[in-house]
């Protein structure tokens, strides 16, 4: 039996294009390496100055992400976490967000959108506001941690 | 079993595959292209490691159930050698046919306390709801021009009453307590000299309670008004009789109580006498209220499948409720928040709906996915809309999100209980570590008093 497959084997290997994936479930093979291996997931101090707090979505819903983002002197921002009450999508979005934030000036990060998130999980129209929401949580953030700021200065 | 191996290079493979080419009988798999296999978790403590993936244990006893092989012995006959239409009264092969048709008729009459005269056969529960819905609505229609079920009814019930009252009819709704069983004083309020038909589960395919089918009857032949029950969920599991219960037409499933798909049956009272308008029309089979060649294989794998029921459901009972005992004691043992949606009491034990607080059900669905289980989350379902089921019992919606049903039958072992209840303990306690609620809800705050943004 080996011998009939190794011939698409080695093809299919050396192809530079990939002959289809075995999907374990409906979900695209990035939504299910950041739902199995979920990067930087935990709390920073809320109460920190230099923190920035966003708690989005409803339980309702069925969704509630929140994000923090702790931010340096220089407008850069040094870490993030989440945490995540949602589907695997939701968990997916919110962990590719903390990846993405991570490293990023202030001004960079509000730039991100929510479709570039739903473009490299491939989600599907039905779970497209799982992006949305993890765009929601990276401003509600940011406006935390600007709010923040401004009444450190006053 | 298959064991995956990631991140496979050349060399390795013409190593390996040197290895494996020397054995027979093996079956390579390669997984290709762009899967990124991380290894960029920075936490180890959330991170899966998903080595071996075989076929899921089944939980999921309330959609279908395996074909019980006794069943399939007694149906394979008929399969093969005696392939004749039960209709065909000139030759051997039709009179061997409906002799078969005719034992399995008996068989399931035999377990409802039915005479056999009163179960025709369908393809399933669906077909009979409509047949005991519909036509009874209908053919009494110039008279009568109400129907009462409840909210919790399958869904062919319920849109079966949807185009029902597209034509006219009034249905009363009546809706369940928080412990989903229907409250009796209402069901009688909303009888009225109209009403011709009453359509009551008798086992609720998501939470898995229980009707008072008996007090049911008793008010329905009180009033003299017909009493319909599908009996999907119940059939085989738990006794049922139709004299002693006063019912007038019950749906019947196949594929539920370990026999085959595509087959159903439809008790129908002769005294006093029930009429159905019928749905399909044809050669008039089956007293001429479902039309069309009677599948012999499938009716006597029903038949079959009766018998064994009747045989076997004290000790099928006893099995599943210690399973689910078990089951739960171990959950509870190791897990707080935890809510078992439905009647504590009164409902089967093989139908176990649990809501994990602060966990989103299709999330724990992904985690356990060498587990087939089914979840009333909305994030499974297209619609996004959480289950009706659900919603009519007043679970919160956020609960609604986080539930899942572990359905034991007749074949799921001891093993597969403890395996499950464990996994399900170890991804409820990692998605709670990854969730905002818990982790307010262990700081003390009430989130019933934040208010949510909507979106």
């Amino acid at each position: 039996m080996a011998h009939l497959i190794l011939p698409n084997l080695r093809r299919s290997l050396s192809s530079p294009k990939s002959i289809g994936i075995i999907q374990t479930a409906a979900y695209h093979a990035n939504v299910i390496d950041h739902y199995e291996n979920p990067r930087n997931v935990g709390s920073l101090d809320k109460k920190d100055k230099n923190v920035g707090t966003g708690l989005v979505g409803a339980p309702a819903c069925g969704d509630v992400m929140k994000l923090q983002i702790k931010v340096d002197e220089n407008g850069k921002i040094i870490d993030a976490k989440f945490k995540t009450f949602g589907c695997g999508s939701a968990i997916a979005s919110s962990s590719l967000a903390t990846e993405w934030v991570k490293g990023k000036t202030v001004d960079e990060a509000l730039k991100l959108k929510n479709t570039d998130i739903a473009k490299e999980l491939s989600l599907p129209p039905v779970k497209l506001h799982c992006s949305m929401l993890a765009e929601d949580a990276i401003k509600a953030a940011l406006s935390d941690y600007r709010i923040k700021q401004q009444d450190k200065n006053e | 079993m298959f064991r995956i191996i990631y991140n496979i290079t050349h060399s390795y493979l013409n190593k390996t595959i040197n290895r494996i080419l020397q054995q027979e009988n093996i079956i390579v798999m390669v997984l290709p292209g762009n899967r990124k296999i991380s290894n960029r978790a920075d936490n180890d403590k959330f991170s899966l490691k998903h080595e071996e993936i075989g076929r899921p244990l089944y939980f999921d006893a309330q959609a279908t159930t395996p074909l019980d092989p006794r069943v399939l012995d007694a149906m394979l006959p008929y399969l093969v050698s005696y392939h004749g239409n039960p209709h065909s009264r000139t030759h051997t092969y039709g009179w061997e046919s409906e002799a078969a048709v005719e034992k399995a008729r008996e068989q399931v009459a035999h377990l409802i306390g039915a005479d056999p005269k009163e179960i025709i056969f369908t393809s399933g529960a669906t077909e009979s709801n409509n047949i005991s819905v519909k036509g009874v609505a209908r053919f009494y229609a110039p008279r009568k021009k109400h129907i009462v079920t409840t909210q919790i009814e399958h869904k062919c019930v319920l849109d079966s009453c949807r185009a029902l009252e597209g034509e006219g009819f009034k249905v009363t709704y009546l809706p369940v307590g928080p412990n989903g069983i229907i409250n009796l004083q209402e069901l009688e309020e909303a009888l009225t000299p109209e009403t011709s038909l009453v359509s009551v589960m008798t086992v609720n395919n998501e939470i898995g309670v229980k009707q008072p089918i008996a007090e049911i009857g008793a008010i329905c032949k009180k009033k003299k008004v017909f009493f319909h029950t599908d009996a999907a969920q119940a059939l085989g599991k738990i006794a049922l009789d139709v004299n002693a219960m006063n019912i007038d037409l019950m749906s019947i499933s196949g594929h539920k109580i370990y026999g085959p798909k595509g087959i159903g049956a439809l008790f129908i009272r002769r005294r006093p006498r029930v009429r159905v308008e019928p749905i399909q029309s044809g050669g008039g089979q089956e007293r001429g209220m479902r039309s069309g060649t009677v599948p012999t294989p499938l009716v006597v794998g029903l038949g079959a499948a009766c018998e064994i029921a009747e045989r076997e459901m004290k000790y099928d009972h006893a099995w599943v409720e210690k399973l689910s005992q078990r089951f739960l004691d171990k959950i509870y043992s190791k897990l707080t928040h935890v809510i078992r949606n439905g009647d504590l009491e009164q409902s089967y034990p093989g139908c176990l709906n649990l809501s994990f607080a602060y966990v989103e059900g299709e999330s724990l669905l992904m985690a356990l996915k060498d587990v087939a289980l089914s979840s009333g989350s909305a994030c499974t379902s297209a619609s996004l809309e959480p289950s009706y089921v659900l919603r009519a019992i007043g679970t919160d919606e956020d609960l609604a999100h986080s539930s899942i049903r572990f359905g034991l039958g007749r074949f799921t072992t001891m093993d597969e209980v403890d395996y499950t209840a464990e996994k399900t303990i170890k991804h409820v306690e990692r998605l709670r570590e990854m969730s905002p609620l818990w982790e307010m809800v262990q700081e003390g705050v009430d989130i019933k008093t934040i208010k949510w943004s909507q979106h």
